[in-house]
């Protein structure tokens, strides 16, 4: 069955609700409207108010109430309208969710959607991609689904990990990512990435988005007999350590691209840890390709020098091959 | 007259039953509770902490004893807790043993958190009690939540959320009422009014009068009690219980008090009139409990005098037993930081 990637998202949930009761739905709009984006759409009517809550405008009592709740053995699935709203909820996720477990043993099986991403023309308010912040918090895992197939797969691993996930769900893969995916149920295990593409001469390391650019550069770089690996990572935490060094050995080059900013970003991370494990391994310096360290901006010719692209990469990557 | 009867740690007492008559009962347990509280706490503050046995901040609730013991003893053991760190006897009157809050403390293993956390950053999901997030504001949402899923489970209990004056200027502490009050939910909201937030006195707090002034902008009941009086705090918990349990959505209790120390032990609260604290002083609750019952026939001087010398003899064992407690392995350091170990990371 051919599904976008917004349908799987929303077909993984709808399924999670109908197996456990549970699970149920909290956040800005969700319910009547049937979100933003309309993951949600429909659930108010099939499951009814007490399972789909529409909350006032508040982030920080949205995760704090579903971190309440899964005290009282529920699961909730909390919805932040913009990804970049997170911010406003950044103590409960942070200084609440993460260490529950490590400080007095209380599990906080949550789950915060958080719609992310450019390429939208959403401006500075409507369009990052958050996910570093909470890849250096201990305690959270931060899943970063690029396919239809591995979004359904993910959400559903979600809602029935005993631990806080932040579900960074890109915004401009929700319409344009059609895959055939299998019906009813299935999972995808957090923490693990997956070599998206084959390849010999370098490994591209991306996740989210990113991985379609990664794909078109491979493409065209494939016509001048460039042969490029990419690996989604598909979480960003806990990083899958022994897929990126597997491909890495195998290549001995590496591009980290990634749609967040250059500075403090995953691929920063990812680098060190190549570098700690196989360097003796490495042919050619590791290469990032990331935003700029600037904020996003609305106009089409700005918001479009600020997202790496597909001739970035290959410009890059062409420059690593001959290294 | 009722006789004193050591509390049996392991089993939270519920509702008034002591002896034949329910007042004479209550007021023997709170004041078993109050005292419990004070000399624990003294303890820690003035001995432990002193003689560098407690390495972290220390935050004691000394002259606000009425307000956990009040609420405490209103509450069911399936009501969900949610102290602030002026709060320790509700952690007694669930069962937490005072030798478990000692070795917490001192960063033991006997601790409720395994040496994970200190001082009042403890809770049991068992006990229904959860630890505090130390910018305290933050547990009113999470309260909130809980009493969500109280109601959404159709369950005939509610969640208690302590706080002091300081919190409510935080937005996160308005975001819960308002979410619980929208949604009508089980919760009932306490606030340890002592008047100050570490040196910041109420008048630069906030410019209402009294916090319970807030509750009709939730369009929440909110009422205001003597919060020395632990009669008074316990029937006004139990008005707000009765509300929350109907259905009819949270409600808000004022406990005026004063905070009778610093912010915490390092804190000589030169900030605050002297002439307060001698104020004060005069309505200790535990004093004005113990004449009370004096006066009222309840008790006699002797039978009070053994429940402080038990207690005593009661907090002595739990120091002993709390300094036999080993310290954690180091290794423990990266156990459950999630379900099943990661991966994450290089050990150090």
């Amino acid at each position: 069955m051919e599904v976008t990637y917004l349908e799987a998202i929303r077909q993984g949930i709808w399924e999670e609700m109908e197996r456990d009761p549970n699970v149920f739905l909290i956040g800005e709009d969700i319910g009547v409207y049937g979100g933003a984006f309309k993951i949600t759409a429909g659930m108010l009517e099939h499951f009814g108010e007490r399972r789909v809550i529409d909350t006032p405008i508040c982030e920080s009592a949205i995760v704090g109430a579903a971190i309440g709740a899964s005290f009282m053995g529920l699961r909730p699935v909390a919805e932040m309208q913009f990804a970049d709203f997170i911010s406003c909820a950044f103590d409960q996720v942070v200084n609440f969710a993460a260490k529950c477990r490590y400080r007095w043993g209380a599990p906080v099986p949550i789950v915060v959607r958080a719609p992310s991403g450019g390429g939208n023309r959403g401006g500075p308010f409507h369009s990052q991609n958050p996910e570093a912040w909470f890849v250096h918090v201990p305690g959270l895992k931060v899943v970063t689904p690029a396919t239809a197939y591995d979004a359904k797969g993910l959400i559903k691993s979600a809602i029935r990990d005993n631990d806080p996930v932040i579900f960074f769900e890109h915004k401009g893969l929700y319409r344009r990512i059609k895959e055939d995916i299998p019906e009813g149920d299935y999972t995808v295990p957090i923490g693990k990435a997956r070599v998206f593409r084959q390849g010999e001469d370098l490994s591209i390391i991306t996740y989210g988005a990113m991985v379609y650019t990664a794909r078109d550069a491979a493409e065209q770089l494939a016509k001048e007999g460039i042969s490029v690996e990419i690996v989604d990572l598909r979480t960003v935490l806990p990083i899958d350590e022994e897929t990126i060094l597997a491909s890495v050995r195998k290549t001995s080059k590496a591009i980290l691209l990634h749609e967040d900013t250059l500075t403090g970003g995953v691929g920063g991370e990812i680098a060190a840890r190549i570098a700690e494990r196989a360097f003796e391994y490495l042919d050619g310096p590791l290469v990032r390709i990331a935003a700029p360290d600037t904020p996003i901006p609305y106009s089409p010719p700005l918001e479009d020098a600020f997202l790496p692209n597909v001739a970035k990469v290959v410009e890059k990557a062409r420059w690593l091959y001959r290294y | 007259m009722a006789a004193v009867r050591p509390i049996d740690f392991l089993q939270a007492p519920s509702g008034p039953s002591a002896g034949t008559d329910a007042e004479v009962g209550l007021a023997f347990r709170a004041l078993h509770y109050m005292v419990l509280m004070r000399e624990v706490e003294d303890r820690i503050e003035r001995k432990l902490y002193r003689q560098g046995k407690i390495v972290g901040g220390v935050y004691v609730g000394r002259g606000q004893e009425a307000i956990a013991v009040g609420v405490g003893l209103a509450t069911e053991p399936e009501d969900v807790l949610f102290p602030c760190h002026r709060d320790l006897a509700l952690y007694f009157i669930r069962g937490v043993h005072p030798r478990q809050v000692f070795a917490q403390y001192m960063g033991r293993v006997g601790g409720l958190t395994r040496g994970k956390d200190g001082n009042m950053h403890m809770g049991d999901l068992k006990l229904k009690i959860v630890a505090i997030i130390s910018a305290m504001a933050a547990s009113v949402p999470v309260a909130a939540g809980a009493a969500l899923g109280i109601k959404y489970k159709g369950l005939p209990h509610a969640a208690f959320v302590f706080f002091g004056d300081g919190a409510t200027s935080r937005g996160d502490w308005h975001e819960g009422i308002n979410l619980a009050a929208v949604q009508k939910l089980p919760l009932v909201l306490i606030c340890n009014n002592n008047q100050w937030a570490y040196s910041t006195p109420l008048e630069k707090q906030m410019a209402c009068k009294n916090v319970a002034d807030r509750g009709p902008g939730y369009g929440i009941p909110a009422e205001i009690v003597d919060g020395n009086d632990v009669f008074a705090v316990y029937h006004a918990a139990q008005r707000a219980a009765a509300h929350a349990r109907s259905g009819l959505g949270p409600y808000l209790i004022e406990c005026k008090t004063f905070r009778m120390t610093g912010h915490a032990a390092h804190d000589q609260a030169l900030y605050v009139p002297k002439q307060l604290f001698e104020e004060w002083a005069k309505k200790d609750p535990i004093d004005r409990l113990e004449r009370h019952m004096l006066r009222k026939g309840w008790a006699s001087q002797e039978e009070i005098d053994r429940l402080h010398r038990e207690i005593l003899q009661l907090v002595d064992e739990s120091v002993a037993w709390a300094e036999q407690s080993p310290y954690p392995d180091p290794s423990e350091l990266y156990d459950n930081v999630y379900e099943t170990p990661s991966g994450q990371g290089s050990e150090v």
